[in-house]
């Protein structure tokens, strides 16, 4: 009898093993609390340092913006999109929150090995409480940007209701992006080096600050690419959705529905297969 | 089977730990001396010139019964720590398996704590890392800051703490619950001595309500206190498994001291 067999016939379970994806799910979902306690507690961490604490999770964002607002203002100059800055906030707190989401979840399991090696809980939460952490900084910023539409726009309409399920659709994204990028860090840590030149590609392609429509109107292919970018549908349907002047369209709900529930479904199936190695010192 | 057969009375019992030829391996670039040398001629891309296997454990083998207390010695540097952590299930196996009962839980929580935040709060977050559910951990605050000895400082960030105060608090977070198998690595019992007469009640009550402790240690004294049985472990193999006495008189041996303490 092997000793396997022996010690299934006592009813030892091997140690370490990886749980079946659905048990994984509900361990993870049992653990919870800790996750989320973790991401409050490191934004508390974080803000204590500096003396205007977490009013930066919003002075940081306004003044990229207004920086942002100013030169591509000027840049830009008469091409300027309409209401250029509900436009302008929209984009980037939006973009912020999904760029730092897959910066901070890149690292998310190799920046916390010494959590890893001591403690037992599905490493899933480590991703997870980083998407929460920007999550949780990111809704300040989304009530500034809401005062910001009511100054330069004096109306609200229940289009701002959709926000919503947006920005649901949002964090679902950004965590499914979180967790691929966290398993292909752990394996090559080079990844790392390669996320914010990937990020910065994404802010001046995705129409942050520039009408991608007057862009790239004369390039039907162009344009019918950007219909596919995430980053862009999700902020055009923000925009359509706050910003007078814009529409939405059920196409880009599509696109944005379909990227978060595809990375969803890739990025948790592509970290669960790894959990036994996570840990490992390579 | 693993284990060494001792006599017929210890294989009636049940099994709760059963190690199978496990191997920990640590793969790591070397960067000393040796390794640059001959690196020569190897330029920017030889990456695997300098690559390492580290064989921290080397199929070790070993089955722990019910109601065992198992003392774990061993030289630095020789795999006692990556074995408990294999264990544990906290570090990749390379090769073999471990199989348990239930799952073993490492004693130690510094890792999940933060010291920019309270005491207080650190007790929450390192209850939630333990496993605790939030109803637990908070009906547990008041008698964990009282083990701690810290009542005045609990509101202060931990990083304003003595090393000794948050070793405390450290040790009265992990110790504050009770578990099946447990894995007591080294120095925990810190502190002044009535901290540490203290802590070592506390961990006597945690062994004798928890099914099977190991005790990983350099203090013999500890080990033949409180152990039934001891596994030598050097340079990751096992050396020795059985008796305390025995055992302990061959490491001393080996080592060339006498048990004082």
């Amino acid at each position: 009898m092997s000793v396997a067999d022996y010690a299934r016939e006592h009813g030892l379970k091997r140690v370490g093993a990886r749980p079946p994806l659905s048990e994984y799910l509900k361990m993870a979902w049992q653990r919870r609390d800790f996750a989320i306690t973790m991401s409050v507690f490191a934004n508390q961490a974080a803000n204590s340092k500096n003396r205007l604490g977490k009013w930066w999770v919003i002075l940081l964002p306004t003044i990229q913006g207004a920086v942002y607002g100013l030169i591509f203002g000027i840049i830009i100059g008469g091409d300027r999109p309409a209401n250029f800055i509900p436009f302008l906030f929209t984009g980037v707190f939006l973009f912020s929150f999904i760029q730092s989401s897959v910066s901070t979840g890149a690292t998310s399991v190799t920046s916390n090995l010494g959590l890893v090696r001591s403690l037992n809980f599905p490493r899933m939460l480590l991703p997870f409480s980083s998407v929460l952490r920007q999550f949780l900084n990111l809704l300040p910023q989304i009530g500034l940007l809401l005062v910001v539409l009511v100054l330069f726009q004096q109306n609200i309409t229940f289009n701002w209701l959709l926000m919503v399920p947006l920005l649901a659709l949002m964090a679902i994204f950004a965590f499914g992006l979180a967790l691929i990028s966290a398993r292909l860090t752990v394996h090559i840590e080079d990844i790392n080096k390669l996320i914010p030149f990937a990020n910065r590609v994404m802010f001046y392609v995705s129409g942050i600050f520039f009408s991608v429509e007057r862009v790239f109107g004369d390039y039907p292919i162009l344009m019918q690419l950007m219909n596919f970018n995430p980053v862009y549908a999700f902020i055009s349907t923000a925009r359509g959705a706050l910003v007078e002047g814009y529409s939405m369209s059920l196409n880009l709900w599509a696109v944005c529905a379909s990227w978060a529930f595809g990375a969803l479904i890739v990025g948790v199936w592509f970290f669960w297969k790894a959990e036994e190695r996570y840990g490992r010192e390579d | 089977m693993a284990a060494k057969t001792k006599s017929v009375a210890a294989e009636t019992r049940k099994p709760v730990v059963v190690v199978d030829n496990v191997d920990v391996t640590y793969k790591v670039f070397a960067s000393g001396r040796k390794a640059t040398r001959r690196l020569a001629g190897g330029g920017l891309f030889s990456r695997k010139l300098n690559l390492r296997e580290v064989n921290a454990v080397k199929k070790v083998s070993f089955t722990i019964y019910e109601g065992d207390s198992v003392g774990i010695i061993g030289s630095n540097g020789s795999g006692k720590s990556s074995l408990m952590r294999a264990i544990a299930g906290l570090t990749p196996i390379a090769g073999g398996g471990v199989y348990a009962f239930a799952r073993p839980t490492l004693l130690g929580v510094g890792a999940a704590l933060m010291p920019a935040l309270s005491g207080e709060k650190n007790i929450l977050l390192g209850g939630l890392a333990l496993g605790f559910t939030r109803k637990q951990i908070n009906a547990a605050v008041t008698d964990i800051i009282k083990f701690a000895g810290l009542e005045e400082f609990i509101d202060l960030p931990m990083r304003t703490y003595s090393s000794g105060m948050a070793a405390r608090l450290r040790f009265a977070i992990a110790a504050s619950r009770d578990h099946d198998i447990l894995i007591i690595d080294e120095a925990l019992a810190v502190g002044d001595q009535e901290f540490r007469n203290r802590s070592e009640a506390r961990m006597r009550e945690m062994r004798a309500n928890a099914g099977t402790v190991f005790l990983v240690s350099h203090s013999m004294k500890s080990i033949l206190d409180t152990c039934t049985r001891v596994i030598w472990i050097e340079k990751g193999v096992l050396k020795m498994d059985g008796d305390p006495k025995t055992v302990v008189d061959a490491y001393n041996l080996h080592t060339g001291s006498d048990t004082i303490d």
